[in-house]
């Protein structure tokens, strides 16, 4: 995990910022992707820079060229889907250990259990508001919610 | 792929309509950030232009449709994503498409049954009016109107029996 999300130990105040983190969004719809960086930035998250994947393959060729500190996941996804893409993460070099968070339609707990058994470490039922972003993100990236 | 027939009989038995049009209530307020309610004569069905449908399958089995026209699912896309960006016809198709697909991911959500052992496909968008599908969906129909502001939206479950 990137060394300052590492050693961060407390939730930044109201006007505070925290460091920026460098998240990968990761949904077959654009808009979807626009909301869920929407409600990042609107749950506190400092973002230095938001790459997009359609599917978990286009998320891996990403992932290939470029590093994040967060990925943000949807499962029912075209060519390959969340929970596939989540149990390949750990072959791409430098990946290994990035934060996933599942957002999806799919509530059930059999999902919730085939996600975090496959290494995701949150899961967000959609529709979803801010505060449960923020309650679910920022512990995985060092930050109390 | 079996289909478990005892969901679909509930859906008369225990009138699911309430449950998805608080699954259509939630969604729009959480996602679009707009309150809609059930339109107290839904007769008259909204004018089409846009409709999006996603299919379900599992123990519950049939397709989820919402449909409205043009404007409508412009006023949807904006309020989703800003007026600055969604005016493209795919912005607008892609915010509708999603928004079928969370209303039919909560409404199953919110059938325990239903839940545990449903999938739901990726949603189809269909850009105008002139068209006819006809669906094996041959069960139960739920069928409503909600007011959208000033405009109304369409959407109907049909069930697999």
């Amino acid at each position: 995990m990137h060394a300052r999300l590492r050693d961060a130990k407390r939730a930044p105040h109201i006007g505070e910022t925290m460091d920026a983190i460098r998240a990968l969004i990761i949904d077959d719809s654009s808009v979807m992707r626009k909301i869920v960086e929407r409600s990042l930035r609107q749950a506190g998250v400092e973002l230095s820079k938001v790459s997009e994947a359609g599917n978990g393959a286009e998320a891996l060729a990403v992932l290939g060229k470029e590093s994040v500190d967060l990925i943000l996941c949807d499962i029912n996804m075209p060519v390959m889907d969340g929970l596939e893409f989540v149990k390949q993460l750990p072959t791409v070099d430098g990946a290994k250990g990035v934060p996933v968070v599942m957002i999806t339609t799919e509530g059930s707990e059999n999902h919730v259990v085939q996600a975090l058994s496959a290494g995701a470490r949150g899961y967000i039922r959609k529709p979803f508001t801010p505060e449960q972003v923020k309650e679910h993100v920022l512990p995985v990236i060092g930050k109390k919610s | 792929m079996s289909t478990d027939t005892s969901l679909v009989v509930r859906s008369h038995e225990e009138n699911w309509l309430p449950v998805l049009e608080l699954a259509i209530e939630e969604v729009f307020e959480i996602m679009v950030g707009q309150r809609v309610k059930p339109a107290p004569n839904a007769d008259a069905q909204p004018p089409g232009g846009f409709t999006a449908m996603v299919g379900i399958a599992g123990a519950l089995c049939g397709i989820l449709t919402i449909s409205c026209d043009k404007v409508t699912a412009r006023e949807i896309a904006r309020h989703m994503l800003g007026p600055e960006i969604a005016d493209s016809e795919e912005q607008i198709s892609d915010a509708l498409g999603e928004i079928c697909n969370i209303i039919a991911g909560n409404f199953k959500n919110k059938l325990s049954s239903a839940s545990q052992s449903c999938m739901l496909s990726v949603p189809t968008v269909i850009k105008g009016e002139e068209y006819s599908y006809r669906s094996l969906a041959d069960g139960e129909v739920l069928d409503t109107v909600m007011l959208f502001g000033e405009s109304t939206l369409s959407v109907c479950l049909q069930l697999h029996s």
